[in-house]
C-alpha cells in the first residue's frame, strides 16, 4: 500500500516539475517586459521580486507599441491580414467539402486523392510562381495578395477537415431532405452548413493560429514595408536591428502572443476536436 | 406540383420568342452583374487606400457575401438547365471553385517550380541538373542538411516520446487538467515568440557581467563560466531544436492522450492479474494499442521539422551554421533572386516529405470516397 502512496507522490512530483520546465520561460519573459531597462540588465528576471532594482513599469509597452517599432500599427495590420485570411476559404471549403462527401461524379475519386496528396505539401514549392504571378498583375505587398495566399493554401486542409465532418452526417437526413423536394443546394444551405458549426468553428481556429502565427507567407506576399507588415515580421526584424534590447523585445513579444493564447484557452474545446478529426498541414 | 400539371395556356409565336429571349439574356445579364460585383471588390481591395477598418470590413463581406454570391448564382443557372445537366453540372459547381484556387496556388506552381529548378538565376537559360548539383555540394548547404536531418531526428523523438510519457504520466496525477493546459499552451504561440522566450533563456553576457539568461544563470550558480549558446556550432542547432519540442510536446500529449482514453480497461487488468510489471503493462499493451496514433503524430512532426523555418530565423537568421532548407531556399529565391536555385531547394522539400504524401495515400486507399 505505502509503494503505491510512494508511486502516486512521485508522479505528482514529476507533473509538477514539467509544470514548471514549461512555464518558467514564459513567466521570465513575462515579469521582464515590465522590468526597466537598467534592471533588466543588471540582475536575472528571477530576482525582481526579492531584490527590486528598479519599480515596475508599463513604459516597455508604450514604447514598442507607439514608439520607432510601430508594434501597433502591426497589431492592426495582424487583424486586418488575419480576419479575412480565415473567413474567405470557409465557405468555398464547405461547398467542396458537401460535392465529395455527397454527390457523385466522375473524377470524383481522383480529385480527393490530390487534395490529400497536397495536404502536406511544402508551401515553399508554391512561393517562387505565386509571387511571380502576383508581380504581373501587381498584388504583390497588399492585403489581398496575403489573404489569397493564406486562403489557397490553407483550403486542402478545410476540405478534409470538413468532409471528415460532413461526410459522417446521417444518410436519411440528406435523403429525407431530397424526399422532401430540397434541392442539393438548399440542403446544403439549410441542413448541412448550421449542422457543420462544429467543424466549421475547429477549422477557424485552425486558420486564425496559423494565419496569426505565420512569418513565411507575410515575409513573401508583404514584403519588408513598415506600413503593412505583421507582427512577426515585426518582431524579427527587432531580434536582427535591436537583439539586446530585451525590454522592448520582451513586451512585444508579449503583445503578439496575447490574442492567439486568448483564442486558444477560449476555444480550446473545438481547438482538440479539429486536431483530433486528423489534422497535417503543408 | 398541381401549376406544371395543367397544361401552358396558348401563345402566340412573338411571345414565345420574346419570354425565351428574356430567359437567355437573364441568364446572360445575372452573371455578368455578378462577375463585375466581385471584380470591382477584387480591384478595390487591390488598390484602395481606404483606412485599414473598412478595407477589412469590405474583405469580410466581399470574402463571405461575394463567395456566397458566386454559388448562388452558379446554382441558378445550373437550375435552368435541362435535369440531366443539372446533375452531371451541379457536382462542379460544389467542387469546383476549390480545386480551380487549389490548381492556381499549389498544382500548377508545383510543376512551374519543378521545371523552374532546371534553369539558370533569371530563369532563362536551361541548366539541366546544375542547380540540384550546387544543392548538394556546396557547403552552406550540406551544412543545411545536417542541421535538417538533426531537426527531424531529434525534433520528431523527443517531440513524440516526451508528448507520449506525459500523457502517460499525466492522466494517473492530480495536476492533470493545469498541466495539460500549460504543456498544450505554447502550440498557440507563434515560433518567433516562442524564439523570444528562449532567446531570454539563452541570453549570453560576458564574463564578469551579470547573467541575465536562465541557462547561464543556472550554470554559473554550480561556478561554471558563460556559454555563448547560439554561437557553439552544433550545439546551437540543438537549442533550436528544444523550442520546436518544447512547442510541439504539448500536440503529441493531446492527441495521444485521447487515444490512451480509447485503450480498454480490462485488457490492462487482465495483463496485470497475469503479473505484469507497469512498465510491461505500458510497453506489451498500451504501446501496440496506440502505436497507429503515435505514428500519426510522429508524421505531422516529422513534416514541422522539415519545412523549420521561422525558428532558424528569429534566433540566429541562419548565421553560425543553423541555416536549414528551408531558410536558404527562401535567401535563394528571394534575397539572391536566383529563382533556379530557390525552386530546386524548394523541389528538395518536397522530394523529402514524399514518403508521408505516400504513407497518408495509403492510409487513405482503404476508405470508401
Amino acid at each position: 500500500m505505502s509503494k503505491i502512496r510512494w508511486s502516486r507522490v512521485a508522479i505528482n512530483l514529476t507533473v509538477l516539475a514539467l509544470i514548471v520546465i514549461w512555464t518558467v520561460p514564459t513567466l521570465g519573459l513575462f515579469i521582464t517586459s515590465f522590468r526597466e531597462k537598467q534592471a533588466i540588465f543588471n540582475s536575472g528576471w528571477w530576482t525582481a521580486f526579492t531584490d527590486p532594482q528598479g519599480a515596475f513599469t508599463l513604459d516597455n509597452y508604450e514604447k514598442v507599441l507607439f514608439g520607432g517599432d510601430g508594434l501597433a500599427n502591426a497589431f492592426l495590420n495582424t487583424l486586418a491580414v488575419t480576419i479575412p485570411a480565415v473567413v474567405i476559404p470557409i465557405l468555398i471549403a464547405a461547398f467542396a467539402a458537401y460535392g465529395f462527401a455527397w454527390l457523385k461524379f466522375p473524377g470524383r475519386r481522383i480529385l480527393f486523392i490530390t487534395m490529400v496528396a497536397l495536404l502536406v505539401v511544402p508551401l515553399q514549392i508554391a512561393l517562387i510562381p505565386v509571387l511571380k504571378a502576383y508581380l504581373a498583375i501587381d498584388l504583390n505587398g497588399t492585403f489581398l495578395a496575403v489573404w489569397l495566399a493564406h486562403a489557397g493554401f490553407g483550403l486542402a486542409l478545410a476540405t478534409y477537415l470538413l468532409y471528415n465532418y460532413i461526410s459522417q452526417l446521417p444518410k436519411d437526413l440528406i435523403e429525407s431532405a431530397a424526399l422532401d423536394g430540397a434541392s442539393h443546394f438548399t440542403t446544403f444551405r439549410k441542413l448541412i452548413l448550421p449542422l457543420s458549426m462544429p467543424a466549421l468553428a475547429s477549422f477557424a481556429i485552425f486558420q486564425f493560429l496559423w494565419v496569426w502565427n505565420d512569418l513565411l507567407v507575410a515575409s513573401t506576399f508583404l514584403g519588408s514595408d513598415k506600413e503593412v507588415q505583421v507582427m512577426t515580421q515585426a518582431l524579427v526584424s527587432m531580434t536582427g536591428s535591436r537583439g539586446q534590447d530585451w525590454q522592448l523585445l520582451t513586451a512585444g513579444a508579449f503583445v503578439s502572443m496575447i490574442v492567439p493564447v486568448l483564442v486558444f484557452l477560449g476555444l480550446q474545446r473545438y481547438f482538440v476536436k479539429g486536431l483530433l478529426a486528423g489534422s497535417v498541414k503543408g | 406540383m398541381q401549376q406544371a400539371a395543367e397544361a401552358p395556356p396558348p401563345q402566340g409565336i412573338a411571345q414565345v420568342v420574346a419570354t425565351g429571349m428574356g430567359r437567355v439574356l437573364v441568364s446572360i445579364f445575372v452573371p455578368v452583374v455578378a462577375f463585375v460585383v466581385l471584380w470591382a471588390g477584387f480591384l478595390f481591395l487591390k488598390d484602395s487606400g481606404a483606412p485599414k477598418l473598412v478595407i477589412v470590413v469590405v474583405a469580410i463581406v466581399w470574402g463571405i457575401g461575394g463567395v456566397a454570391m458566386l454559388y448562388v448564382v452558379a446554382n441558378w443557372l445550373t437550375e435552368k438547365l435541362p435535369p440531366v445537366w443539372y446533375s452531371r453540372i451541379l457536382p462542379f459547381v460544389f467542387v469546383g471553385p476549390a480545386i480551380a484556387i487549389l490548381a492556381f496556388y499549389l498544382l500548377v506552381p508545383a510543376v512551374l517550380t519543378g521545371w523552374g529548378s532546371l534553369f539558370d538565376a533569371t530563369g532563362e537559360e536551361f541548366v539541366g541538373l546544375d542547380n540540384y548539383v550546387y544543392s548538394f555540394s556546396n557547403p552552406d548547404m550540406v551544412t543545411a542538411i545536417r542541421n535538417n536531418v538533426l531537426w527531424l531526428v531529434f525534433g520528431t523523438l523527443f517531440s513524440t516520446g516526451m508528448g507520449l510519457a506525459i500523457a502517460v504520466l499525466v492522466d494517473r496525477s492530480r495536476l492533470d487538467r493545469v498541466a495539460k493546459t500549460l504543456i498544450f499552451l505554447p502550440m498557440a504561440i507563434s515560433f518567433v515568440g516562442a524564439s523570444v522566450v528562449w532567446r531570454f533563456v539563452y541570453s549570453f553576457q560576458p564574463e564578469g557581467q551579470p547573467q541575465i539568461g536562465l541557462l547561464n544563470a543556472i550554470l554559473g550558480s554550480f561556478g561554471v563560466g558563460p556559454v555563448s549558446w547560439l554561437t557553439s556550432e552544433p550545439l546551437n542547432t540543438v537549442l533550436l531544436i528544444v523550442i520546436l519540442i518544447w512547442g510541439q510536446t504539448g500536440f503529441a500529449m493531446v492527441i495521444i492522450s485521447a487515444a490512451l482514453k480509447g485503450v480498454p480497461d480490462e485488457m490492462l487488468e487482465a495483463g496485470r492479474i497475469d503479473g505484469a510489471t507497469e512498465w510491461q503493462v505500458f510497453r506489451r499493451l498500451i504501446v501496440p494499442t496506440i502505436w497507429p496514433t503515435i505514428v500519426t503524430v510522429a508524421t505531422t512532426i516529422a513534416i514541422l521539422t522539415l519545412k523549420i523555418y521561422d525558428i532558424v530565423i528569429a534566433m540566429t537568421n541562419g548565421n553560425f551554421n543553423t541555416q536549414v532548407i528551408a531558410t536558404l531556399m527562401w535567401k535563394q529565391a528571394f534575397t539572391f533572386f536566383d529563382a533556379g536555385r530557390g525552386s530546386a531547394l524548394a523541389v528538395i522539400l518536397l522530394v523529402a516529405v514524399t514518403p508521408v504524401i505516400w504513407y497518408n495515400l495509403r492510409q487513405f486507399r482503404g476508405r470508401a470516397i
